[in-house]
């Protein structure tokens, strides 16, 4: 196993991780105008109010952009590596690694689907890999 | 009743800086007195004539510690402008407000840091043992670094508007050749060519090469503003202040503003254009120079579009290397820029808009009016127009 910088958290944004840890891919969702946001936070900014739930992703979604870092190189890292930008078919957006394809195959608009690894200590963070063909519904 | 608005209300009078370098040698408290000291000595002006200071949140060196160690008595303002390199302009609004409203009459801003031989930005990972909030976002995958919170917004306007690395040479080209004929730059004497770009390494590809990234330095500069009447009473000619701005919007984060449904402008900026544009009464075409916060290249044409110089999409084929260069229709970064010159946080392309503003830049453009300048970029920042009146 390797390991990886271990997120902070906070009142405001564990529920993300928790779910992550259950392989869930949790959205904040408005109690009172339904509006979904992420990162999470505690007020919404359409109606102001401070109660929420949460809905499960599908774990499905696009690239929206990937960038491949090369330097400085990170001990937790092989190079070459892909971070990017995913737009999850319920809209929100979230950064990760985008993994299963080599960068030159990687495209803008792809979709790819959520991948859960786990590292050290028990971490877990949400990857994501190109939708496998059949996969589409 | 006064008008409403910061135009004409305060100038530039005074201007300071130390060398800049990759190892100071010194700490950074000593920096920042070094180019307040000189910036009072340029304007003609003594420490007991100071009664305000601004620098940034990310500042080291706390005002009142400045004050102690330049002798500065009485002090009845003192603030802090948040947010990294956006800060920059964002110093002079705080003071020329401070100014225009009473509240102080001499104030000097400033920033020094020795990024290059201290806390170096880009290198987070061997400090970082709990990562705040934001950054735990991002860091757990890899994208730790300046650099690369900027490419991964930049790729999407390189997408969207089939813009490529080589575009984006085209600045450090502009920058390296201003900074070759400034013996303050680091890169006196060495300008580059495009292919020298295209071959260097890719830093974040394929959006950054080595040559898209600002340098690392060490050094402090340090301004004066005052009125217009007491700045025309000193030593130098004034740079007057006829706008200054700061702007942020919705969902903005520091470098890392991935939420919103565009990603291929920088709508901070936007906010600061238009209000630079609107308090100064006039136009992008007014501009005699600009200095174009560039700590990474992709944010230069960006800069092009939101302020208004070409239209969205176009800065690829606008920004041309005769256009931006010196005797061009819009020379850029005449110092050399945070890639040529120094990095010190954006507050050297204020010196340098003063410079142009008195005739005295090494790289002086003929009959010069207006100077625009804009702070720190992909982040809440600030922009200044000063003027020759
Ligand atoms: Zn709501």
């Amino acid at each position: 196993m390797s390991s990886r910088l271990a997120p902070s958290m906070t009142a405001d944004t564990q529920f993300f991780w928790d779910g992550v840890k259950e392989h869930k891919l949790l959205i904040q969702r408005c109690g009172s105008c339904g509006l979904l946001r992420h990162p999470p936070r505690p007020m919404c900014p359409r109606c102001n109010a401070l109660e929420w739930d949460t809905v499960e992703s599908s774990g499905r979604g696009t690239v929206r952009s990937f960038v491949m870092p090369h330097h400085p190189p990170l001990p937790w890292f092989e190079d070459p590596y892909i971070v990017a930008l995913i737009e999850l078919d319920e809209g929100t957006r979230l950064v990760t690694n985008l993994v299963g394809i080599a960068p030159e195959s990687a495209t803008i608009g792809m979709p790819v689907e959520v991948h859960y690894e786990e590292f050290d200590d028990g971490l877990v963070l949400p990857l994501f890999a190109p939708l496998r063909a059949g996969d589409a519904s | 009743m006064t008008a409403r608005t910061l135009k004409d209300r305060a100038a530039i009078a005074g201007i300071g800086q130390t060398e800049f370098s990759k190892n100071s040698g010194r700490t950074e408290l000593q920096l920042a007195c070094e180019a307040v000291k000189a910036a009072l000595d340029d304007a003609g002006l003594a420490p007991s004539d100071v009664d305000g200071l601004v620098t940034f949140t990310m500042d080291s060196s706390e005002e009142m510690e400045v004050a102690r160690n330049l002798g500065i008595e009485r002090v009845s303002m003192f603030t802090q402008v948040p947010y990294g390199g956006g800060a920059a302009a964002g110093t002079v609004m705080q003071a020329a407000m401070a100014v225009a409203t009473g509240v102080a009459d001499v104030v000097v801003c400033y920033r020094a840091f020795n990024e290059r031989s201290g806390n170096r930005f880009g290198n987070m990972s061997g400090r970082i043992t709990t990562l705040p909030l934001w950054l735990s976002w991002y860091a757990p995958y890899g994208l730790m670094t300046p650099a690369s919170w900027v490419a991964l917004h930049a790729r999407s306007y390189m997408h969207t508007y089939g813009v490529t690395n080589a575009d984006f040479g085209r600045i450090a080209v502009v920058d390296r050749a201003h900074a070759a004929t400034n013996p303050d730059a680091w890169f006196y004497g060495r300008p580059i060519t495009i292919e020298e770009h295209q071959s260097s390494r890719w830093i974040i590809e394929p959006v950054l090469r080595l040559l898209d990234c600002c340098q690392e330095s060490d050094g402090g500069v340090a301004l004066v503003v005052t009125s217009v009447e007491r700045a025309r009473d000193l030593r130098q000619t004034p740079a007057v202040i006829a706008a200054a701005a700061q702007g942020a919007t919705f969902d903005s984060e520091m470098m890392t503003s991935y939420y919103r449904d565009d990603l291929t402008g920088l709508p901070e900026m936007g906010v600061v254009g238009e209000q630079l544009w609107r308090t100064a009464g006039i136009a992008p075409s007014d501009i005699s120079t600009a200095f174009l916060y560039d700590h990474f290249t992709p944010f230069v044409l960006m800069q092009l579009e939101e302020l208004g110089f070409c239209g969205r999409g176009e800065a690829k084929d606008w920004a041309t290397v005769e256009r931006l260069s010196l005797g061009g229709e819009l020379p850029i970064n005449t110092s050399g820029g945070l890639l040529g010159e120094a990095y010190i946080h954006g507050m050297n392309g204020i010196t340098e808009a003063v410079r142009q503003i008195r005739g005295t830049s090494c790289n002086q453009v003929d009959t010069v009016e207006h100077v625009l300048v804009t702070a720190g970029t992909g982040v809440p920042t600030s922009g200044l127009i000063l003027a020759r009146r």
